[in-house]
This record gives structure tokens, sequence and C-alpha cells, in this order.
């Protein structure tokens, strides 16, 4: 009965939050006076002085694109560079030496794609410097890449036979000075209050209160408490769907994430501004229904895939009960699979925030997704291969279902023999080819990269289960790079050199691909008039076309994806029960 | 590359140079200066020192196995990630990931129910999951209320110690739900064991 009361409430907070935070992104996406200005304006118009940016400057489709791929591709070469000269570098007290190539590369990419997939271990690879100039930058600022794309998405429906779309320098500016920045100074300073470490230390040694022998004699004595700046890298990590942890096991680690209140935070943070955004894109095209109607689709997967994974690690699995030996019930205890999950988390709280870091794609983990049930570890799994568009990063989820509606609008208007349009804009051959780049983006580099995986030498090394299950290791480890998602099955150890690098360039092209097709989008779309609706008009904001969606996004991914499930998660599931 | 090639490539860095400046290094440094301040135990691991000795973090687990002390969640200890400041192996720990339906997980329960069977002969109950399954972290520092509840009998006649007395500890040293709905009741393992040994 409690945990129904949870999954209720955190989901019931996180509307409530996000009704007024999307009518505040919606006044910072226009530039219009917000409560906030008084602090932010002057930090904005600062950083326009000394870079001399314009902020009047509007830019053409073209131009937008370029100016997020060279922001993009410079942060990716600075971003290695630093990881590589780590040890002579300052904030380094643990002396960590620099990253192998590989292992740079992938962890720049994965971070500049907003994936933040971990083949490193932040405790044991990164220095405080690496941490705080690569990886927190970068969680701010390609969160702020993805929703200032979507904003020029907007702007493309909203604008009238224009040639230019806002400027990404401002957009980008305004996206972290108002947005992300106050909310994670917020984030930040919770969670150090319920416990996560945030100073520039060197790590810490406490004696055990009973010693122990290793299997060579000697005697240890000692436990190592890692420190460092994490709370304010959590907060961003998790504000800006990044997810990538300042410690190896993520939110799962205690210093990372240290009571059910510092969780209640970081997990509604995953899911705060992907749904916000719902809300500021009806505001914006001015039609609130349509930003319901959005919403609406995307909370039906979502309780979905909550309800079956949450059932599920409830119930449990045979193996666990040691043929009814183990009590698996709820009294005194959260019952179910707690294998890889937290004791101050129990069952409805991991599942929740699985439910929410996989529709997201945030990626941070609170418990290991790798010993989930096999129903329930699916499920995670299929939310990422639907390409991140149940709520989805921030930014880039409302992009790719926009463009999901696209395709909708299209297959509808063939049934009925009309020219497609959405928002009032004609939806031509253009839009549609550049719509089916976005979605297809996901399924292919999953495909492809798993594909590769599957039969490259050496590959099976890296599985830590055996069978059905180990093949969805690696299933999921291409799923999560191809959502740009950053969860694992961690048993799977991805840190080799094919591995690093596959994945690296599964998660570039999944990034960029839709990103470039949807500013063609937009490009395309300012330039049209808008036609009037008449009594043939296809609505979208009703049931029908809610349902059309979510037909249409479960069906690309069910086609491209149920083969490969069948092999893995399914197959582990008649094993189980058999 | 178009006219305007140049003057987006140096205002990408230059942008991006400022982010580094304001994100990287101002918001990193000023947040960690307030943490400092108003939350400095907090902030700087929650170490447990009492009279000069540092007897562990209360937030990360100990691996205890004799009877007199209570036991936590399962471990997977390894001393190969750290060294202390004389180059000796330091304990830390990590996830399992094994899958809940493998064969290997159904051995490692059978097993982990026999031990726990024979060091706790008066408990006729069923063993709580909490006590044979490892964590997420690897490093939980808690049990639930079942999982101490179990060990009861066991610590008191290792201890000498009353029942009674032992649970007044377990209650001490437990923690509600957050609003009595968030998360979940839980006992830190660590914080009981000091007591024990009469640290705390």
């Amino acid at each position: 009965m409690e945990s129904i009361l949870q999954y209720v409430l955190y989901l019931v907070i996180l509307v409530a939050l996000a009704i007024p935070l999307g009518g505040y992104i919606a006044k910072v996406m226009k530039g219009d006076k917000v409560f906030l200005s008084c602090i932010c304006r002057p930090c904005e118009r600062l950083i326009y002085k000394v870079l001399r940016v314009d902020e009047k400057e509007e830019m053409t489709w073209k131009k937008y694109a370029l100016s997020t791929v060279l922001f993009s591709g410079i942060g990716l070469v600075i971003f290695f560079a630093i990881e590589m000269l780590q040890q002579i570098l300052p904030l380094n007290p643990e002396k960590l030496p620099g990253l192998s190539w590989h292992l740079a590369f992938n962890t720049a990419a994965s971070f500049v794609t907003n994936t933040n997939w971990q083949a490193y271990s932040g405790e044991s690879a990164l220095s405080y410097f690496t941490q705080a100039t690569c990886l927190t930058v970068w969680n701010f600022v390609s969160a702020a890449t993805g929703i200032a794309v979507l904003f020029v998405l907007i702007r493309g429906f909203v604008r009238k036979k224009a040639d230019t779309l806002g400027s990404f320098w401002v957009d980008l500016t305004r996206t972290v000075v108002y947005i992300l920045l106050p909310l994670s100074v917020v984030v930040t300073l919770v969670l150090v209050s319920q416990g996560v470490v945030q100073n520039l230390k060197p790590y810490e040694t406490v004696s055990l209160v009973e010693s122990f022998e290793t299997e060579d004699g000697t005697e240890v004595t000692e436990q190592t408490v890692p420190m460092g700046p994490a709370a304010s890298q959590i907060a961003i990590k998790q504000l800006g769907t990044n997810g990538g942890g300042f410690f190896g096991v993520n939110s799962a680690f205690p210093l990372e994430n240290p009571t059910p209140l510092s969780n209640l935070f970081e997990m509604l943070s995953i899911l705060l501004i992907p749904v916000s955004l719902c809300f500021t894109f009806g505001k914006a095209v001015k039609d609130k229904r349509q930003g319901y109607a959005i919403f609406v689709a995307m909370a039906i997967m979502l309780v979905a895939a909550l309800g079956i994974i949450g059932y599920n690690e409830q119930q449990a699995t045979p193996q666990l009960s040691a043929g009814g030996q183990v009590n698996l019930t709820t009294v005194d205890q959260a019952g179910g699979n707690m294998e890889g999950k937290e004791t101050r988390f129990g069952i409805a709280t991991s599942a929740t925030w699985a439910a929410f870091t996989t529709a997201a794609s945030n990626g941070s983990v609170n418990s290991m997704h790798d010993s989930y049930t096999p129903i329930g570890g699916m499920i995670t799994m299929l939310q990422m291969q639907l390409g991140e568009v149940i709520f989805g990063g921030v930014g880039c989820g409302l992009y790719g279902m926009l463009a999901f509606a696209i395709m909708t609008v299209f297959i509808a208007g063939l049934m009925v023999g009309r020219t497609p349009e959405y928002l009032g804009k004609k939806i031509e051959p253009f839009e549609m080819k550049m719509a089916v780049l976005v979605c297809l983006a996901t399924p292919v580099g999953i495909l492809v990269g798993s594909g590769i995986a599957a039969v490259w030498p050496g590959v099976a090394d890296s599985l830590n289960n055996p069978g059905a299950h180990g093949f969805a290791e690696m299933l999921y480890a291409y799923s999560s790079a191809g959502g740009n998602n950053g969860s694992a099955f961690a048993g799977f150890n991805a840190n080799t050199p094919f591995l690093n690098v596959t994945i690296g360039l599964v998660m570039l092209f999944v990034r960029f691909l839709p990103m470039l097709a949807t500013i063609a989008i937009a490009g395309s779309l300012a330039k049209k008039k808008t036609v009037a609706t008449s009594a043939g008009t296809l609505s979208t904001c009703n049931g029908m076309f809610v349902f059309l969606l979510i037909f249409i996004v479960l069906l690309i991914g069910a086609l491209s994806f149920l083969p490969a499930l069948a092999l893995g998660p399914i197959a582990e599931f008649f094993q189980m029960i058999g | 590359m178009k006219s305007y090639g140049k003057e987006v490539f140096l205002k990408s860095l230059g942008i991006l140079i400022a982010f580094i400046i304001i994100c990287g290094f101002i918001y990193t440094f000023a947040m960690t200066g307030i943490s400092q301040l108003l939350f400095h135990d907090k902030a700087n691991g929650s170490i447990i020192e009492v009279d000069g000795k540092k007897y562990g973090c209360e937030l990360l687990a100990q691996e205890f196995t004799d009877d007199g002390h209570m036991w936590g969640r399962v471990m997977n200890i390894n001393t190969e990630t750290f060294t202390d400041e004389n180059g000796s192996p330091a304990m830390y720990s990590g996830p399992s990931n094994l899958s809940p339906a493998g064969e290997e997980m159904e051995a490692l329960v059978q097993e982990r129910v026999k031990k726990l069977k024979e060091s706790n002969p008066d408990q006729a109950g069923k063993v709580p999951v909490d006590l044979v399954t490892a964590s997420g972290s690897g490093l939980d520092p808690e049990i639930s209320p079942a999982a101490a509840e179990y060990q009861i009998p066991r610590i008191a006649e290792a201890t000498g110690k009353s029942e009674e007395e032992i649970r007044d500890i377990v209650d001490k040293y437990t923690e509600g739900r957050f609003l009595g709905i968030f998360g979940e009741p839980r006992v830190n393992v660590l914080k009981v064991n000091l007591a024990l040994d009469g640290i705390l």
C-alpha cells in the first residue's frame, strides 16, 4: 500500500512542479522578464559584452546548425585533451594518470552528446579538474544545446515566411543562466544537507571495526572514503538528463545519494525539465492543448512502463527464494528483488527511478539494472530503444517526439487522402524525409552497433553473466548509446578499445543526425505560410491523435527490436519460470 | 565552409571558455564554499570520529562477520582499487551485477541462507531478503528492520546483553520513511555495532 502511495505522489509532485516551470521556460525562450531577471540579466549581458555577441542577431537554419556542430566539436577536442593531460593539471590530489585514448574519446563523446555513458569509474579515474571543467561544464552546455534546438523547432512552427530562427549563442546562454544554474544551486544545497560530499580534499581513510585478511595474508584495517566536489556535479547531472555519476555506481552510492530526501530531489530532477518543456511547447505555439496532447501520450507510456517494472521487481524471482527459505514479503522490509538495490530505496523508489531514468535519456541509476528481473530490465531497455521520446532528454526528447508527431499526421493524412498539416504548417516531402531521419537514427545506431559487436571477436569476454542475460548486457549497452541514455547493465565491461570507439561513434551519430535534421525541418517550416484550419483538418490535440502517436512510436520500436529482445530478456524470462 | 565559418568558430570557442569559467570554476567553487560553511560535516563525508579516532563513514558499509556484531548487506569486497597513504590495501566494494534469475545467483542465495541458518539457530523464521542479496553500491550501510530483528537473538547470545537492550540500540539507529511516505525504514549497521562495542 505504501508503495502505491509513493508511485502516485512521485508523479503528482513532478507534474505540479513542471507546469509552472514550463511557463517560466517559455518566457525565457522569448527573452521576457522573469522573477530572476534582476540577478540573471546582468550576468547574461556581461557574457554578451565580453564575447561581443549581438543579442539581436538572427541566424538562418544553416548557420544555427553549423554553430551547434562546431560548438560541440570544439568541446569534444578540449574535453579529450584535458582528460589525456589531467596528470599535469591542478586539482588532482589522488595523482590520477591521464586516460587511455579510447576511454578519453568515449567519455568526451559521451558527455558532449548528453549521453554520459560511464566506461570510466569517477573516483578511480578522473581528477577534480576533469570532473569540474569537463563533466560538469558539458552537463550544462549539452543540456542547453538540446533545449536550444527545441526552441528552434518551436520557432519553425510559430514564424511565418521567415528565413531566420534566433541565435544559438543567446539560446544557449539564456538556458544556462536562467534555467539550469538557478535550479542546480538549489538542488546542490539540498544534496549537501543530506550528506553528499562537496569538497576539494584528498580521499579519507577510516579504520575498520573488524579488520580482515586478503587471500595473500595482508591484513586490511582501513577503508577508503572517496571525496570531491560531487554535489554540484550531481545536481546538474540529474537536471540536464545527463546522468554520468561522480562515483562509479552513480546514485546508488551512499555519498552520491544518501537519503530518501536526496533521492526525491535527484529523481524529480530527472524528469522535471523534460516534462516542463511539453507545457512550454503548448504555450509557445499559443495552443496549450497541443502541449497537453504530447504530454498525455508520453505520460501514458511512462505509467505503463513504471507499472510493469514495479510489479516485476516486487515479485522477485524463484531463484531468490531458495525454495521458500527467503522472506520476500513486505513485512518490515521492502521485500522483492533486492539484489542490486539499496535498503533506503527498496523496490518502489528504485523502480520509479529506473522508469524515469530510461524514459528521460538521463541514465543515472540508484539501483543496478543488470540485476533487475528479466521483464523489469527489458522495459528499461525498451524505453531507450523507442528513441528516448517518452519525455526523453531535455529538448531532444521533445523534438524527437515532434518528429514522430509529423510522421503520425503524415500517415493519418495518407489514410484520409489529405495533405497533412501540423500546427498550421503543411507537411511536405522534405519535412517527412527529415522526420524519418530523426525517428530511425536510434534503431539504426543500436542495431548496427550491437550487430557488429555480437560477431566481433573478444566482445564476449566483456559479459558478466552467461547466456541470454549476457546478450542482454551487450544489447543494453548499444541501446543506451543509441538513445543517448548512458545507463548500463553495469556488469558489462565496456572499457575496451573496440567498445569504447564503437559506442562513442553510435552516441555521436544518434545525437547529431537527428539534431541537424530537426534544425532543417525548422528552417523549412519557418519559410511556409500558415494554412487555415478547416473542417477536414486532423485535430492534433484529441484522444484519437494521442492514440495514433503512441501507436506509431510503439510500432517502430516493436518492429525494430522484437527479434533482439526475444534473444535476450524474453528468453531469460522463459528460462526463469521453466 | 561559408563566409561566416570563421566567426562561428571563434564565437564557439569563446562561449565555451566562458562556460568553463562560469560552470566549471565559479559554480563548483562557490558551491564548495557555501557547503563547507553551512554543512561542514556532511560535505566532508559524514565521518564518525570519537576521541580523535575515525571509526568509519556513517554512509559507507563495513563488513561484519562476528556473531556479536550486526551483519549488513552482502558485500563484494575488493582491495585493489585503493591503498592508504602507506601503500597497504584499503577496503572498497561494488555491486554484483548478477542476474537474479540466473543459476549463479541461485547457488549463492542457497549458500548464504545455509550460513545464516547455522549462525542464527534460534531463528525459526525465513531469512530476510536483504541479508542474502548484494546492494546497488556494494556499500549500502543499512538493512531493513526485519533483517535487524532476525539477528537480535544471536547478538544477545554472543554479547551477553539482553535482547531488550539490543532492541533499544537498534531502535535508536533506525530511521523511518521521509515524511512517513518516501523511501524505506532502515537500520544503520555500523552505528549499531559501534554502540554494541560501547564506542558510540
